[in-house]
């Protein structure tokens, strides 16, 4: 019985259970529903739940626990010659499980019956052949001793599979048993039901804290791994990046990190001057029908998938820059060879920034109170004096706030900077045309873990690991600036209230 | 100072004045810039994307004779002798239309996509009935040909080009004014597959918008779900402890992590982790399951945070109304709370979609991307769980091929994003408009 058919089963076992348990609960108040405790339905779903919530939660236990014990009793008794030739433990492990797959397979296939398993050999029969007529496609040649540990295998997993199932449909015909037997007219089910109910409102909630947990866990683990690999102080201090998956790579981050924060950096002077001024006409000056016009507008901006911005970046403002400032360009200077450059990729992230500093300053600006604008006004100050001294400055904290936000925006974006920031990462040494100059390529953070990951290096390579790496460095850098961003709007929001 | 009517300014005042004006300007500018900026985004998308829905294609009368069929089904290369077919037929379409050629066949075949033959058999072999007779047929001119109608590719660059010449230029020129070769909108853009690196001419968007539509269903199915579920929670029943403090500052933390992060955790958690535990192969990195659960912990925050905005705006007495007739906790949020905040989740939902219909880096890294050429998964289980591609996938994909005509493609089926996105977004806002309350 697969898995899939056990939920089934399960789920059938409930719903019989509902309509007992509500018949059930009618019967011992003959009939008069107002003798029960709770609504004849909670009878039911009471019922219900114990029938099938027990013995799901067993159910994923037992998958959990099968899959950490099954393969790892079977790979302490290969021997360690395999291993040695295989690579890893891990490869091993892989390929025995792809056997074992691939015989079920063909048994379900009708390609061998089975019990003639047992006497499958690799001399005799070709096992890859017959595994790949069953649709599971094998990387290497079988060997004996994979063989017969795919056999082992296949045999626990079976044994196993049958004791889960044994042990589950217990479970749920003695869960459903019990309720049936507690079901009578005074039983209080309603509790019961909604008890059971805020715990899966419980549950799902908790989804956000597992989401966090399970970043920093995934990213910390591969790190650590990539600095068994790579120095931990290279990868830090490093001032070289030259990733190349045939190995012997230099990946130093701090090329990188120069590259993302030149790139956000030009990115925030496009969209910080434009976006207060904006924020600033929106909530000062601008009459009612205008501000109701232009505001949503210019939050647009930001509704635009990335990868529009990116496309943009390519293939129409690149090749625009590049006519201007380029080789014959109409400036006439030789500055850039590429369409693609920091200058490229930064001001079309600015354009994309726009709003997110509009928007939230203009927030922060509408907060801050009449009085001090009334109180401006009546000693003199023109309207724009009013702004640059009385409500900039009140305003300013919040409006650092907004800026660390659209900066930890600019560090994490990904799709501009792939298409419009190339490849090359910063050179320190060689002239400082290579890191200074924003006419040139450079490449960032998010654009290496894109290229690291999607490369055809092997997962096991410092090449691909150190994508990790980078991984938790951008996550802790945006969290750092987006805690302390949330920090001060939320203190400075609190003053005015 | 000596001047002192009131009525003209003196100089500090006028200097004040001009401040002012200025500062009014630079924000009336910088609002400018910023429209102006969204004006030109939206003309170089429709200017660049637009073509990608005409194609240019030659009609032509090709007869079907059985002797050449199955003289070509006979040869080592089946398409050569079908692209003989289709020349000869193109030399009898232009003598029947007063054009005179004297171009070589492999420079008269240059005019047409490389696909044709290929396009002709498949023909061919799906109606064995129609051999025999004369059928017409809109071929797919080639990409270059295409880019000339549509004025990407230029005669001054003829001479340099290894791909044109002048000469089928002047020939594209004769036919086009006969009426044999003509623009016309190109569904097969919007329905047909991907195709290979060098015919962008046939390249279509159907199995990219399919695959956005699986991995929505999964988003909408798993983060509606959860996120109303964990708003239910947070707003109506958690306590005043630590635990509710720790789930509220996640999900606000959430919503600023970077997406390219929850690709990695798609990556190592589901691929790395759950893969090899699932034992089959449910869980392919490039599986619309996989991509839909990706997005759905990445839009789960946008989700919660609308929802619990709706939640809140349902009044307190409404709740109080329903505990004092003596309903449980329970029943007054499923009953009465929930069906009025409904028009706003499902608002929220829909913009959560939008955000996540949108969304490329997480795809890039769990590598939701189909074989060049490749057909959308063709039953449901494969739909989901077998590999596949999403609209912006396949749009970066597209990008990254060397012909730029692929450029033009990629704007069109930015066009088809942007029209999905528009659609939600329109409907979000026709939804809160409709049925919003105000207490």
């Amino acid at each position: 019985m697969s898995l899939l058919n056990l939920l089934l089963l399960i789920l059938v076992v409930a719903a019989l259970g509902y309509f007992i348990g509500r018949s059930r609960a009618l019967k011992s108040a003959k009939g008069d529903q107002a003798a029960l405790h709770s609504r004849p339905h909670h009878y039911g779903w009471n019922v219900a739940i114990f029938a099938s919530l027990p013995a799901l939660l067993v159910m994923v236990a037992f998958v959990l626990l099968q899959a950490l014990v099954v393969p790892n009793s079977v790979l302490k008794e290969i021997s360690p010659e395999l291993i040695e030739s295989t690579g890893s433990r891990s490869l091993v492990m892989t390929q025995v499980q792809t056997i074992s797959n691939g015989l079920e397979a063909a048994v379900e296939n009708g390609l061998i019956a089975e019990e003639n398993i047992a006497t499958l050999d690799v001399q005799t029969a070709d096992v890859r052949a017959l595994i790949q007529e069953a649709g599971v496609v094998l990387g290497a040649d079988v060997n004996a001793e994979m063989l017969e540990s795919a056999k082992t295998l296949k045999d626990r997993v079976k044994k196993w599979s049958f004791i889960r199932n044994i042990l589950i449909v217990v479970i749920s015909l003695a869960g459903l048993i019990y309720a049936i037997i507690r079901t009578n007219k005074d039983f209080r089910a309603r509790n019961v039901v909604e008890n059971s109910i805020i715990a899966l409102l419980v549950a799902a909630a908790s989804i956000a804290i597992f989401t966090t947990i399970g970043i920093v866990l995934s990213m910390t683990f591969e790190t650590l791994r990539f600095f068994e690999l790579y120095p931990a102080s290279q990868y830090f201090f490093g001032t070289q990046w030259a990733a190349n998956f045939r190995g012997g790579s230099a990946l130093g981050v701090l090329p990188l990190l120069w590259g993302t924060l030149y790139i956000s950096l030009i990115a925030l002077a496009v969209a910080v001057p434009i976006g207060l001024f904006a924020a600033i006409y929106l909530s000062e000056y601008a009459s009612p029908l205008m501000r109701s016009v232009a505001k949503p507008t210019l939050e647009v901006l930001a509704g635009i998938p990335t990868i529009v911005y990116g496309l943009f970046a390519l293939t129409t403002f690149g090749p625009f820059l590049l006519g201007l400032f380029g080789k014959g360009g109409a400036l006439g200077v030789e500055w850039m060879a590429d369409g693609r450059s920091v200058l490229t990729a930064g001001i079309v992230m600015g354009i994309m920034l726009i709003p997110f500093v509009s928007s939230l300053s203009d927030d922060i600006i509408n907060s801050v109170p009449q009085a001090m604008r009334d109180g401006s006004y009546g000693l003199g100050a023109t309207q724009s004096e009013t702004v640059r001294q009385v409500i900039l400055p009140a305003a300013l904290p919040g409006v650092v706030g907004a800026i660390l936000l659209a900066a930890s925006r600019a560090i994490g974006e990904t799709m501009i900077v792939v298409m419009g920031a190339g490849a090359t990462a910063a050179i320190f040494y060689e002239s400082p045309d290579r890191f200074i100059n924003p006419f040139e390529i450079m490449t960032t953070i998010t654009t290496r873990i894109v290229a690291q990951l999607t490369g055809d290096g092997a997962f096991n390579s410092p090449e691909t690991l150190v994508a990790f790496a980078l991984g938790l460095t951008l996550f802790c850098l945006t969290l750092m600036l987006n805690v302390y961003a949330l920090y001060i709007v939320r203190k400075y929001q609190e003053r005015y209230v | 100072m000596t001047q002192t009517s009131l009525f003209t300014a003196d100089a500090r005042t006028t200097k004040r004045n001009r401040a002012e004006k200025r500062f009014k300007a630079y924000g009336l500018t910088a609002i400018s810039i910023g429209v102006f900026m969204l004006v030109y985004l939206l003309y170089t998308i429709l200017s660049s994307g637009l073509g990608a829905f005409f194609q240019t294609r030659v009609t032509m009368d090709i007869p079907l004779v059985q002797e050449e069929i199955i003289k070509a089904e006979k040869g080592l290369l089946k398409t050569k002798a079908y692209k003989k077919i289709i020349a000869n037929a193109l030399y009898a379409e232009l003598a029947e239309a007063g054009i005179e050629t004297t171009m070589k066949e492999k420079e008269l075949l240059g005019i047409i996509s490389g696909r044709a033959p290929a396009e002709l058999r498949s023909f061919v072999q799906e109606n064995p009935d129609q051999i025999g007779t004369t059928v017409e047929f809109k071929l797919l001119a080639g990409s270059f040909i295409d880019g000339y109608m549509k004025g990407r590719v230029v005669r001054e660059n003829a001479e340099r080009s290894k791909n044109y010449s002048i000469a089928q230029l002047d020939l594209v020129d004769q036919m086009q004014k006969a009426g044999i070769l003509k623009k016309g909108f190109n569904l097969a853009f919007i329905t047909g597959n991907d195709a290979s690196e060098s015919s962008p001419e046939a390249a279509g968007f159907g199995p990219a918008i399919l695959g956005s539509l699986a991995m929505m269903i999964v988003v909408a199915g798993c983060a509606v779900t959860l996120g109303v579920a964990a708003s239910i929670f947070l707003e109506e029943f958690a306590p005043q402890n630590r635990f509710t403090d720790i789930i509220e500052v996640n999900i606000s933390n959430l919503a600023a992590v970077p997406s390219i992060v929850f690709g990695i955790l798609g990556l190592s958690v589901f691929i790395n982790y759950l893969g090899p535990i699932s034992g089959d192969d449910w869980i392919k990195n490039n599986s619309a399951f996989v991509g839909g659960m990706v997005l759905t912990l990445m839009t789960l925050p946008t989700v919660i945070i609308a929802t619990r905005a709706s939640l809140k705006a349902v009044p307190p007495s409404i709740r109080d109304a329903a505990l004092g007739l003596g309903a449980s906790k329970l029943q007054t949020v499923f009953h009465h709370v929930l069906p009025l905040a409904a028009p706003g989740i499902l608002t929220g939902s829909i913009i959560g979609l939008a955000q996540a219909l949108g969304e490329s880096a997480p795809l890039l890294l769990i590598g939701l991307v189909l074989a060049q050429g490749a057909s959308a998964p063709d039953s449901i289980a494969e739909f989901f769980a077998g590999p596949n591609t999403a609209m912006p996938a396949q749009i970066y994909q597209w990008s990254t091929r060397a012909d730029p005509a692929f450029y033009e493609r990629a704007w069109g089926g930015i066009i088809i994003l942007l029209v999905f996105l528009l659609t939600m977004n329109i409907l979000a806002v026709i939804l809160r408009r409709r049925f919003e309350r105000r207490w």
